[in-house]
Formats: structure tokens, sequence, C-alpha cells
């Protein structure tokens, strides 16, 4: 496998921010929509996607020479369902008490288009390392947004930030839990799916225009594959 | 090179996909053996723990897994715990479910000998994060409401939450849910009132 001419520090850029998963490829909306009711479950998600998109794109990588471009969807699938499926019970057998706060978001990771994007956009067109390195990325990324968007649903929804962090990081991050309005009523919207979408497109807005802002020469983005 | 030419051809398609089925299907397999044990360790465990959880220390003696009785409740089998100290029957945990606001709400209902509630404990529920999920312990005290009640000392009347004419709280901006394990809480201590004898008078 030949690593030369990635460019790493273009991939880990395009993953944190150019191609952001979600804020630039908009690819895993049903995960993002469903999870980012608070800054602690978006993060949650975001670290278990990270860790089987670093698997799923090194394992993709491994195996690209052998197969053939018109098979090579379903071969995906069935790798990813299978590292998923192989973490959840790995999870639940040996690390049960983190399961309990993990499990809920690792069987949503099967629905995860992002993973099953890179796969096909990177994995299998580069080297094992290299995909290694863009599935970190890419996770981090990804990661980062759904903490932002949980964080701005959470704030505006019920007036708490990282609310419960301790159950998932442990209880020397207790810290993080801050009840930033007191006696706040919250509103119910920004945790319902609505919000989700609401908070989606201003985080969108703010992004396009910071990017216009630092005035930018990059040319827009491809389209991405699918969006689930 | 010769896998290129190999790659084109339909058998190596259909070569590949039945590959890696079967590997990724070995794969299950050899994890789901391997796994099984120390699942069904960890969920006897979490049982255990919630069932210690419902029932206050010292109340029972015996091994409550063990002495798990079926009772036939209108056709619902239940599974009801049967928790004895030295020999006499002294308290019972069951599960029970209410409707919450989106979809089912599993509770743990512990009991003493007389049916008074010694402890409640969601095990699963879907309420909207924030607002219904203040039925769990960890994120309120809510639950613990029900504990020393009974269907004695509180009226069927009051078994209600606030707005509704009860004495159980809502919370701001979510009726339904306090509402849902309301009614299950009742519900279930009638279930343990109509089948007392038959739970008490289980074989040992």
């Amino acid at each position: 496998m030949s690593e030369a001419g990635v460019a790493y520090g273009k991939v880990m850029r395009d993953g944190l921010w150019d191609q952001n998963v979600v804020f630039s490829q908009l690819l895993a909306m049903c995960p993002t929509m469903a999870v980012t009711t608070s800054g602690t479950n978006g993060l949650g998600m975001g670290l278990a996607t990270t860790a089987v998109l670093v698997a799923s794109n090194m394992l993709i990588s491994a195996i690209r020479n052998y197969v053939s471009d018109q098979v090579r969807i379903p071969v995906f699938v069935v790798v990813i369902a299978t590292l998923v499926t192989l973490v959840d019970m790995s999870l639940n057998a040996w690390l049960h008490e983190l399961y309990k706060v993990l499990g809920l978001f690792i069987a949503l990771i099967v629905v995860n288009c992002a993973i099953l994007g890179r796969a096909e956009a990177f994995a299998f067109k580069n080297g094992v390392v290299a995909s290694a390195v863009d599935g970190l990325a890419m996770g981090l990324g990804f990661t980062f947004a759904l903490t932002v968007m949980g964080l701005v649903r959470e704030l505006i929804g019920s007036g708490t930030l990282f609310s419960q962090a301790s159950l998932l990081l442990g209880p020397s991050f207790s810290f993080l839990e801050m009840k930033v309005i007191p006696d706040y009523v919250g509103v119910l919207m920004m945790i319902l799916p609505p919000g989700g979408f609401l908070a989606l497109g201003f985080l969108l807005v703010a992004k396009r225009q910071l990017e216009r802002r630092l005035a930018s020469r990059r040319v827009p983005e491809p389209a991405s594959h699918c969006a689930v | 090179m010769q896998i290129d030419a190999l790659r084109e051809r339909i058998p190596y398609h259909g070569g590949l996909l039945a590959f890696f089925t079967l590997v990724t299907s070995l794969a299950l397999l050899t994890a789901n053996r391997i796994t099984l044990p120390a699942i069904e360790r960890a969920a006897q465990d979490d049982l255990k723990s919630s069932l210690e959880q419902v029932l206050p220390e010292g109340m029972t003696d015996n091994d409550l897994l063990a002495a798990a009785v079926e009772v036939d409740d209108n056709g619902v089998k239940r599974t009801v715990y049967r928790g004895t100290k030295a020999g006499a029957f002294s308290a019972a945990v069951f599960g029970f479910s209410g409707r919450g606001y989106a979809g089912e709400i599993k509770l743990l209902i512990g009991v003493d000998a007389g049916g008074t509630v010694t402890g409640v404990r969601v095990l699963k529920h879907a309420e909207t994060p924030g607002l219904g999920d203040k039925i769990e312990v960890a994120k309120s005290d809510w639950i613990r409401s029900f504990e020393k009640k009974s269907l004695e000392n509180t009226p069927v009347a009051a078994w209600a939450v606030k707005k509704d004419g009860g004495q159980f709280d809502q919370f701001a901006g979510a009726t339904i849910t306090p509402r849902g394990v309301v009614k299950a809480v009742k519900e279930g201590l009638q279930f343990f009132a109509a089948h007392r004898e038959e739970i008490a008078g289980a074989a040992k």
C-alpha cells in the first residue's frame, strides 16, 4: 500500500472543519437529530462513532485490493454492521458500566451514513494509516458538531450545559455540569426534533458566515453521496 | 496483476460476497459464544442491583433471584421475586409497566408483606429527555415519593398527579409521564393485593 501523496494536515482539516460530516457534508442526520438533546449525549455519540469509524476505515482499507467495485457497497455494509455488532457485544460483556451509558448510541451507529460515506470516499482509495487518520479526523469533527448542537439545544431547551456529564465520563468530570440559567422554564421545542433542525439550520448559517468573514477563497465542497 | 483480471469476473463477485458473509457470520457467532456468559452475568447483576434498590437492606435474607414465582394475572404471566426473612414471607418485588408519553414505561416495584411500597425504580422508558426522564432516580428524587405509600394509607382517588386531584407532583412541561407512572404503581399494588395469598404462600 502506498501512503505517498496523502497530506495528513489536509485530512485532519477536512474532517474537523472543511468537510465536517454534519456541518458540510450534511451526512448522518438521523443520529444527529436523535441524540443531540444535550451536550453530554452529543459527546457520547460522537466518541462511540469515532471509535467505529477508525476501525471500519482501517478494515475497509485493508481489504480494498480484493474487493471489486461492483460489489463493494454490500461488502461495506456487511463489514460495518458486523463491526458495530461486535463492539456492542464486547462492551456489553466486558465494559458493562460504559455500555449502560453508551449502549443506546452504539446501535444507532449502524444507521450512520457517514461511516459508509468515508468507506466509499476515502478508505477504499487510500492506505490503512491514512484511512485511520481520516476516520479519526472525521470522527472528531462529528463529535465536535454533535457536542455543539447538543449544547445549543440544551442551553435553550433546559438552561443547562453538559448535564449528567459525570454519568458518561466519570465523577471527576462533574465540574462540566452547569446550570446556566437558574429557574429557567425551558423551551420544550428545542429538545424535541424540530429544535434539532432549527439548531442545525442556524449553526450552518453561522459556519457559512464565519467562512465568508474569513474571506476563504476555497470553492464550495462537492455534494455528498447520501443523506440519512 | 492477475487479481485485477479476476476481479472483473462474475463468479468472483459472488464468491467474494459469500466469503465476506461467511467470515462475518463466523465472527459474530464466535463473539456471541464468547460474550454470552458475561452478558448474562451482567444482566443478572443489573437485576440484582435493581432488586436491592427497591428493597431496603435487611428486609430479606434469601436469594431473591432464586426465589422467583410466576403469577397469572388475568392471563398475563408476571414474575414475582419473593423475599423471605427467617423463612417467613417479608417482601416481594415485581415488574410492572405503564404507558407514558412515548410508549411503555417499565417499572420495578418493591413492597413489604403488607403491600406498602418500599421502592419503585424505572427500568426502561422512552420519555422526552430533559422533561419526562425525571422519573429516573439518577435525575430526580421524584420516584422516591412512592415510598411508604400503600392502598391503605393513600385512598384510590389520591393515586393521581396533583393536576388530577391526587397527591403526586407532576413535572413542569410533562404531566403524561408521571400520570402513567402513578397509574402503573397503583395497578401494581392492586395486582399484589389480589394475589397476596398466592405469593405469600408460594412453595419455599
